[in-house]
């Protein structure tokens, strides 16, 4: 099935090294609309290379929307236009012929542009780093039946464990808060009886990880929960407040 | 001379790895400290191998070449895990799952390998639900089981379709514990090029910085690779971007033999090609088929839309050749049906797609019911081909999706290099020619949380290997081998660009080293690809320096390696005069189109020592099946 190919002004952020100040170039593209938008990259990449220029460098991996690797601002939003889908299952069918798009990093001061659409996220592992986990050594599990989990708890504890780490809350939030993110993995261990030990322990720390990182407050503007490509609620951030203030209180309780 | 020895443990099948784990030696618990151990990927086996390793007090090195472990493409895998628990009361038991693994391999896997799964498969699930990993439930509280193809006991174990997700993230939990705690020192954006044997045993690696360009070099007393499988050769396949063959390549340009090469598998559930530009083939879980009915028009070119093609003109060709397992025949067998009906002019509009119906799932279940079980999939499908999969049938095609060869490994998963042990999809031990659904992601944390605890004990008990450090010379010398071909790369300045290359090997891979094989074919493919690799090292241009982020200086690196490994495929499975698992050899077999085994002559792991460039030698590692006997393989 021949279909009529779209043309497409493209400004793309361009950005030597994270000390390089950065700009936006034009190109000009031809593509199938029933390619991806990281697809639509690579073919112009292919042209750029053939006339020995560099490549635009971006992230993707898996181009499923699961990896949580690839991460673009296109028109102003984080992952482009579509609601919850990362940028790799983003399809030219969503734009028109003659259409001009501006394509970005995500932009926080926590996440540093590393080269053109690149940024360094690894801020994300360091607040999973402290305390973001069950402390449980592998051997001596006992039996995965032998503690019964309703299934509306087990649902609620997968809703946030299904955050891909993209960091696309960050880029839509005007604080760049990581509220969202953070709260997504504590919420998933304060659901369920296997993070119980740790609950406030694991919250207190992680918060202070993130604050320390430079990721700013919640203001409660929500524009995180509509960019998340996986549609993880920000009554996270609800419940890591609540046990945040608990945690306050119970390490006041256990000075005394 | 290389003479290779599985160690496979005397004893009963179900007593050799008890016995095993007994008669190993062991490091008092003070002495772990001092003994450094690097890990190459982390995926599920090297997660899990990383972490389980540091808790036993190693000083432990993890390496990945993504910007976080969590982004190993373990991560992708959709529909769940299997585990011999019997939960279901369905007849289901370590003999069972061993028993189906073997037979799923078609009788090309080590039967005592598979049998330690079978027995650890249970542990992991126990494992990760300690880990807090919200695997699906029933509203009763306990787990809840779905069927995977090659099976006929639920035994799948699942979180929605994002168990690889889930899996992974609870294995790199357990690995930032290990970082939080100082156990394990994670270096990202690094990709292993190379290692570094001292004396003939593995001492270090060296990788490439991937934000500086700097080569640099780490040493250890036993390096694990745990870098995933090669089915990006085909340039497309259901791999992630980055996976490649480097890491497994290098070592086995150093003296690892590769086993197997040419056992791939075609997972029979991925969308068809759309066009020219497209940059891999997308997954649809095999979960699917639990629900989902394959069908192909009787017709040759029915143009008409699925929904106009009445039942009666519809053709079920897997529940009409496999009555007993139907629409969860295995992967193989599945993909081979739908290349046969496409290759007859059945397929979808004549082209080569199948249909995958969910309507009578609908009507019996309710849409509510489908959405539950598949909705992730069905949306993900809707947004990439723009049909609606509860109006309209699924199209899908098989497409290359994971490798059963690898770096030839004994029972300890020791390779041919003392020191360089190899874990998951990157070796070769326990699917034999073809891997059944949901028994990855079982291999990998196996691997990696149960078995490699025990045999690294042993290997640095019984060797006692001594500390290398990294002003030796010979990681001198390693390194400036893989700094002078990045700068041969680099030079070339050519006109013809990486993938432009890489989509041309990949089209003669998926002709002629695909799903069908036949000699005239491989022989051809041998000389193409040769040919392509020397118009490679003559035309490829790579824009940029050595010195920075170069994404087109990576891609180009890995391709280095596809060449050869295509070649070595190509070789094996000339070499291979039978048909079996993923590996159809067009001369062999029977009326119905089943594959044709020989057991007389090819009951072996075919494992190959580098020799030179374009040059194997072949050592043979027999495969004696002492409790399943080897039958034609039947699902009929």
């Amino acid at each position: 099935m021949e279909t009529k190919k779209l043309n497409l002004k493209l400004n793309i952020w361009r950005q030597k090294n994270t000390n390089s100040v950065g700009s936006f170039v034009e190109y000009s593209v031809q593509v199938s609309p029933d390619a991806s938008f990281l697809e639509m990259l690579d073919e112009l990449n292919n042209s750029l290379e053939l006339k020995n220029e560099e490549a635009v460098h971006f992230e993707s991996d898996c181009r499923e929307g699961i990896c949580g690797t690839c991460g673009l601002v296109i028109n102003g939003r984080p992952h482009g236009p579509l609601a919850k889908i990362a940028t790799c299952q983003l399809h030219m069918r969503n734009f028109k012929d003659g259409e001009t798009i501006w394509v970005e990093p995500f932009r926080a001061k926590a996440f540093p542009v590393i080269k053109d659409l690149m940024v360094d996220r690894s801020g994300f592992d360091k607040i999973l780093q402290a305390g973001g986990y069950v402390s449980f050594n592998t051997g001596g599990a006992p039996d995965g039946n032998a503690i019964p989990i309703s299934k509306e708890i087990s649902s609620l504890a997968m809703d946030a464990a299904a955050c891909i780490g993209c960091g696309a809350c960050v880029a839509a939030c005007k604080n760049a808060s990581a509220m969202l993110f953070v709260s997504a993995k504590v919420s998933q261990y304060a659901l369920l009886p296997q993070g119980q030990p740790e609950r406030y322990r694991r919250v207190e720390r992680m918060v202070t990880v993130m604050d320390e990182l430079g990721f700013g407050s919640c203001t409660n503007t929500y524009a995180c929960e509509a960019e998340c490509p996986k549609g993880i609620s920000v009554t996270n951030i609800a419940r890591m407040n609540r046990d945040f203030v608990m945690a306050k209180v119970m390490s006041k309780e256990i000075e005394v | 001379m290389i003479k290779l020895d599985s160690k496979i443990p005397a004893g009963h099948i179900s007593e050799k790895w008890t016995n095993h784990k007994f008669n190993m030696k062991l490091v008092n618990p003070a002495n772990k400290r001092k003994f450094d151990i690097i890990v190459v990927g982390t995926g599920l086996a090297g997660a899990s191998a990383a972490a389980s390793l540091g808790e036993l007090g190693y000083k432990v090195k993890a390496f990945t070449f993504h910007d976080s472990a969590r982004r190993a493409h373990s991560i992708s895998a959709q529909g769940g895990i299997n585990a011999a628990k019997n939960y279901q009361n369905d007849g289901d038991s370590v003999y069972r799952l061993f028993y189906d693994t073997v037979k799923g391999g078609d009788f090309r896997a080590r039967e005592a390998n598979v049998h330690r799964l079978a027995e650890v498969s249970g542990n992991i699930i126990d494992q990760c639900v300690a880990q807090g990993v919200p695997f699906a439930r029933e509203y009763g509280g306990l787990l809840d089981n779905r069927s995977f193809g090659g099976a006929q006991v639920s035994r799948t174990f699942y979180a929605r379709g994002q168990t690889g997700q889930q899996l992974l993230l609870g294995a790199v939990s357990a690995l930032n514990r290990q970082i939080d705690l100082g156990n394990v020192k994670l270096y990202t954006r690094r990709e292993m090029l190379d290692v570094v044997i001292v004396d003939g045993f593995a001492k270090g690696i060296v990788c490439r910085n991937l934000l500086t360009g700097e080569f640099e070099t780490y040493s250890a007393h036993a390096v694990v690779l745990a870098t995933g499988g090669y089915s990006n050769v085909f340039f497309l396949s259901t791999n992630a971007m980055n996976c490649n063959v480097t890491a497994i390549w290098r070592a086995h340009k150093r003296g690892a033999l590769f086993a197997n090469p040419c056992f791939t598998q075609i997972h029979p559930t991925c969308l068809p090609l759309h066009g020219e530009s497209q940059s891999k083939l997308t997954l649809m879980s095999e979960s699917l088929r639990n629900d989902g009915r394959v069908w192909v028009s009787k017709k040759k070119g029915d143009i008409r839309n699925p929904n106009d093609i009445p039942e009666e003109e519809r053709d079920y060709y897997l529940e009409r050749k496999y009555p007993s397992f139907g629409n969860l025949a295995p992967r193989d067998i599945s993909s081979r049906a739908a290349k046969e009906a496409c290759d007859e002019g059945r397929g979808v509009k004549g082209g080569d797609a199948v249909y995958l119906d969910f309507s009578d799932a609908i009507k019996r279940l309710g849409q509510k019911v489908i959405e539950e079980r598949y909705g992730n999939l069905f949306e993900m499908y809707e947004n990439i081909t723009g049909e609606n999969p509860y109006k309209v049938p699924m199209m899908i095609y098989p497409a290359p999706h994971y490798t059963m060869g690898g770096l030839w490994v004994d029972y300890n998963l020791m390779s041919t290099i003392p020191g360089l042990f190899v874990l998951g999809e990157a070796n070769f031990s326990d699917h034999g020619a073809n891997r059944l659904g949901a028994s990855a992601l079982m291999q990998g944390l196996a691997d990696g949380y149960f078995v490699i605890p025990y045999t690294m004990g042993d290997y640095l008990a019984s060797y006692k290997p001594t500390a290398v450090k990294t002003d030796h010379p010979e990681f001198a010398k390693v390194t400036n081998e893989v700094k002078d071909l990045t700068n041969k790369l680099l030079s070339i300045k050519g006109k013809r660009t990486v993938d432009d290359i890489h989509k041309q090997l990949g089209r003669i891979m998926w002709n002629k080293v695909g799903m069908g094989r036949n000699e005239k074919g491989l022989k051809e493919a041998i000389n193409e690809i040769r040919e392509l690799k020397s118009e490679f090292w003559k035309h490829v241009t790579i824009p940029g320096s050595g010195n920075d982020v170069n994404q087109t200086l990576e891609r180009a690196g890995r391709l280095v390696d596809y060449f050869e490994l295509g070649e070595l495929m190509a070789l094996d499975a000339l070499n291979r005069n039978e048909s079996c698992g993923g590996h159809f050899r067009e001369e062999y077999q029977y009326e119905d189109g089943e594959a044709k085994r020989n057991d007389e002559e090819y009951s072996y792991v075919a494992a190959w020592e580098f020799a030179g460039e374009s040059k194997w030698n072949l050592h043979k590692e027999p495969l004696v099946f002492e409790y399943v006997k080897p039958a034609i393989r039947s699902y009929k």
